[in-house]
């Protein structure tokens, strides 16, 4: 058997990896720290593969022009952070509308405004729920480790393409600019969902339709002869714009229902040593790694310490949080911001365990010191 | 009676279109409509209507594409251009026609309208002109003249205005032109000469809006403003043999540059092909 | 070597300190081992004092930034004595040479070595300080076998450079001593 290949990747590396894995042929972005290296790299690798590479002139042209690119068939991406996040929410909302499927990853950094750009942060975790205007659909992910990030990716475009949404990649500048030894899976063995696609109905032209039970409408390819009409006008199934009220409404409602109904699907967790926990630590993404070194370093000291951390944080995993707290006497939420998690787990929890709190907003890292210090003031 | 141009080119369930009594916004679709259909039955061209994508933004001019019977995207304020760079890089067999106003393409859109210019990736953009923010009611816009009223320049317009079409060639688009509502033979010929022209290309028409730029600035109605068309703008034949001393105030209806400049998906591919041979070379080393 | 061993590199803008902690943590994955390396972005790395980690384990690396390192590579005045005050007690300090060791050390934990002038003067060019260093750093502590180290440096060189690599890092290795290298040799636990 040969050996096994182990190199050291960046995190940012491993996205754009990860995504080419995942069928990406297409990348629109603007430079910006800490994403600039996804941006660069897709710019070697991209051509590559056969695929495009093209920095646009902003931030706003960037998601315009991935858009149009999935919708003309192309799995397509865009990275960048905080402040070209904001500056992509219009058309964000836009593919949520439209339906059309394309990843959008977010390496943050400390804000607002420019804040501090080399530094970690997690202070976009709201903003991509709520970033962009209006009652829509969110699917947000968010890695730990290089291979997650990797295999993360890979996710984020399988959803999409099954779901017909953006997915918003989480990451922060800690994930996204750390080394890390990872083996890549053999890409036979990688799962990769194809776009689900209707051809020719004839004179049927309703490419907003969805059959009875079902709530994502096959894809018409764009520019092959089915001439149909995309927009992010309230439309009707038929995909042209619509002032029925009726019609409207029922189209805000399956654009949600599509992700409520379907959450087993899309919720991913990552639980350690939860089974006997009295207390369970809350986090996402870069903060993982200095939780699951207090974590093992509470175990060693004998307290019963436990980590639940949402790896979809978008639609929060509600469920499964409430699912362990008939066993738990207290959470800590730990995250880079002033607490944005820490309010979701407080609305599913609902008053039933006490949730404390520790986050830092400096642009350094929380160490591990600092949540076993706050572990040891919640035994007080 | 629709007529068989209508029958053939337009969404007749989507009719009749929401542009005021008076609009030149209808002619200019109509001027689209019967450049593609007359490159479709050139012998020469054979321009495939299933490769036709129309793209537009916000505004009044944007909502032609949802009338026209091809494949079509009604995107965001200002962002056709960007979309319609990603739809053309991503499949460059596609004809992608951006239908845009001034707002639209030069205000919120400015920025995508200079770079795809520059970049001369192979749109065709026809803008419909009229001066004005019509959808939102009559606020000034790039192109409303200075001194000019609009219900956000109540007491004249303070603001310089952009020539659309030199502003694309400033910006290096290999193929700008300039039509009107008016002069439509003329126009329909500058639009099929966008479609045929591979890089990027701009036809800059002057729509008529009665109802707010006219209004405001006591134009008088639909036909005094395609009046004023016929006798301010010029045909380039006609404009060409006029002395310096005649086209003093006239404009010129006709392409403005056209240049044979590298289209940028051609340029890519052929990168591409750099790229991989490089790739290929190495790997037998 | 304890289950987490923290590396610091520092320098200035330009010495390659970085590629330094990139090839050893390149050198340790090939070697079996875990490695978790990063560095200090910003206007640190546009000319002033430069900043890179590498984490080693044999286990699972998470906590990914460096608390207290067990090793620092110094090659400026500025960043000896900056970095020198963050070490954990015991400590390897490497240190260029021509730098002058603060007082905060025990001489007895500091490895001055030449290690710019014998990129200069033995191997020919500076640039391959960073290699130098990477010779002499795994001499002194015994990290991984030759092998691993090679391929971890053939990763991140352009093709054809590999001769002038191999070179540099063999004249690294020969500023340490066998008494030096029994003195600081970490061992993998």
């Amino acid at each position: 058997m040969a050996k096994k290949k182990v190199v050291l990747m960046q995190g940012n590396e491993a996205c754009v990896e990860g995504a080419i894995a995942a069928g990406m042929r297409f990348y629109a972005g603007y430079p910006i720290t800490p994403s600039t290296e996804i941006a660069e790299q897709c710019a070697v690798r991209l051509p590559q593969v056969g695929g495009k590479f093209i920095q646009m002139e902003d931030e706003l042209a960037s998601i315009a022009a991935v858009l149009g690119a999935s919708a003309a068939g192309v799995k397509a991406m865009t990275a960048t952070s905080g402040p070209g996040f904001s500056l992509k929410q219009e058309n964000i909302g836009y593919g949520a509308m439209a339906e059309i499927p394309c990843v959008v990853v977010d390496v943050q950094r400390s804000g607002p405004s420019t804040g501090l750009p080399t530094s970690p942060s997690q202070g976009d975790y709201m903003q991509a729920r709520w970033g962009t205007h209006g009652d829509h659909p969110v699917i947000a992910i968010s890695p730990a480790t290089v291979r997650e990030v990797y295999d993360l990716i890979i996710r984020a475009f399988n959803l999409s393409e099954k779901y017909r949404t953006p997915v918003i990649f989480l990451m922060d500048e800690i994930v996204g600019h750390m080394r890390e030894g990872v083996e890549l899976p053999n890409p036979n063995d990688l799962i990769i969902n194809k776009r689900k696609m209707s051809y020719h109905d004839g004179a049927n032209k309703q490419c907003y339709a969805v059959p009875e039970g079902e709530y994502v409408p096959a894809m018409k390819p764009f520019g092959q002869g089915e001439r149909y009409n995309i927009t992010g006008l309230a439309h009707d199934a038929s995909g042209f714009p619509t002032n029925d009220n009726a019609v409207a409404g029922a189209l805000y409602t399956r654009l949600m229902e599509k992700i409520d109904h379907n959450l087993d699907d899309i919720v991913r967790v990552q639980e350690y040593m939860l089974e006997d926990a009295e207390t369970a630590i809350v986090c996402f993404g870069g903060t993982t790694r200095a939780v699951m070194t207090a974590v093992q370093e509470a175990r060693a000291a004998g307290q019963k310490v436990g980590m639940f951390r949402p790896v979809t944080v978008w639609p929060f995993p509600e469920q499964k949080l409430r699912s362990h707290l008939s066993r738990l006497k207290k959470l800590l939420v730990v995250e880079h911001n002033y607490g944005q998690m820490v309010l979701e787990v407080q609305r599913a929890v609902a008053g039933q365990v006490p949730v404390e709190f520790l986050g830092q907003v400096n642009g350094t890292v929380i160490p591990p010191a600092a949540i076993l210090e706050k572990l040891k003031e919640m035994e007080g | 009676m629709p007529s068989e141009l209508i029958h053939q080119f337009m969404r007749i369930d989507h009719l009749p279109h929401i542009w005021c009594a008076g609009c030149g916004n209808g002619i200019i679709m109509r001027d689209v409509a019967v450049a593609i259909k007359e490159l479709m039955e050139d012998p020469e061209v054979r321009l495939n209507r299933e490769k036709v994508v129309i793209v537009s933004g916000i505004g009044c001019s944007s909502r032609a594409a949802g009338y026209m019977d091809f494949n079509s995207i009604h995107t965001t304020h200002g962002r056709a251009i960007a979309f319609a760079t990603g739809i053309k890089f991503a499949n460059p067999e596609l004809e992608v026609i951006v239908l845009t106003g001034d707002g639209d393409c030069s205000a919120i859109g400015g920025n995508h309208l200079i770079h795809a210019a520059r970049r001369n990736l192979g749109l065709t953009v026809v803008t419909f002109n009229n001066d004005i923010y019509g959808m939102t009611g009559g606020q000034y816009s790039p192109t409303t003249p200075t001194g000019d009223k609009a219900t956000t320049a109540p007491y004249g317009n303070v603001d310089r205005p952009f020539d659309i079409a030199k502003l694309a060639a400033g910006a290096g688009a290999s193929y700008t032109a300039r039509g009107s509502a008016y002069h439509v033979r003329e126009t329909i010929d500058l639009i099929k000469q966008g479609i045929k022209h591979k890089g990027f290309s701009l036809i800059d028409v002057y729509s008529v809006c009665p109802t707010y730029y006219g209004r405001k600035n006591k134009k008088g109605d639909a036909v005094e403003m395609l009046q004023w068309q016929k006798e301010h703008m010029a045909p380039a034949v006609r404009y060409y043999s006029m002395s310096e001393e005649e086209r003093k105030g006239k404009l010129l209806v006709g392409a403005l540059t056209h240049n044979n400049y590298p289209e940028y998906t051609e340029e890519y591919e052929k990168m591409v092909q750099r790229c991989q041979a490089d790739m290929k070379a190495k790997a037998h080393k | 070597m304890s289950a987490r061993y923290e590396m610091r590199f520092t320098g200035s803008g330009g010495q390659g300190v970085i590629l330094a902690s990139v090839i050893l943590a390149e050198a340790a994955v090939v070697a079996g081992h875990q490695a978790v390396q990063s560095q200090a972005y910003g206007p640190e790395a546009r000319g002033g004092l430069c900043k890179a980690e590498t984490i080693l384990s044999r286990e699972q690396i998470w906590f990914s930034k460096v608390i207290q390192p067990s090793f620092l590579l110094a090659l400026t005045q500025a960043s000896l004595d900056k970095f020198a005050q963050d070490v954990a007690p015991g400590a390897v300090v490497m240190a260029d040479s021509s730098l002058t060791v603060p007082d905060i050390l025990d001489p007895e934990q500091v490895l001055s070595v030449p290690i710019l002038e014998t990129a200069r003067k033995k191997v020919g060019k500076v640039m391959t300080a960073n290699i130098v260093a990477v010779g002499a750093i795994n001499a002194a502590l015994g990290l991984f076998d030759q092998e691993s180290l090679r391929e971890g440096v053939r990763r991140h060189i352009p093709a054809g450079t590999e001769e002038l690599n191999w070179k540099a890092l063999e004249e690294g290795a020969k500023l340490i001593t066998p008494e030096q290298a029994e003195k600081f040799r970490q061992t993998l636990e």
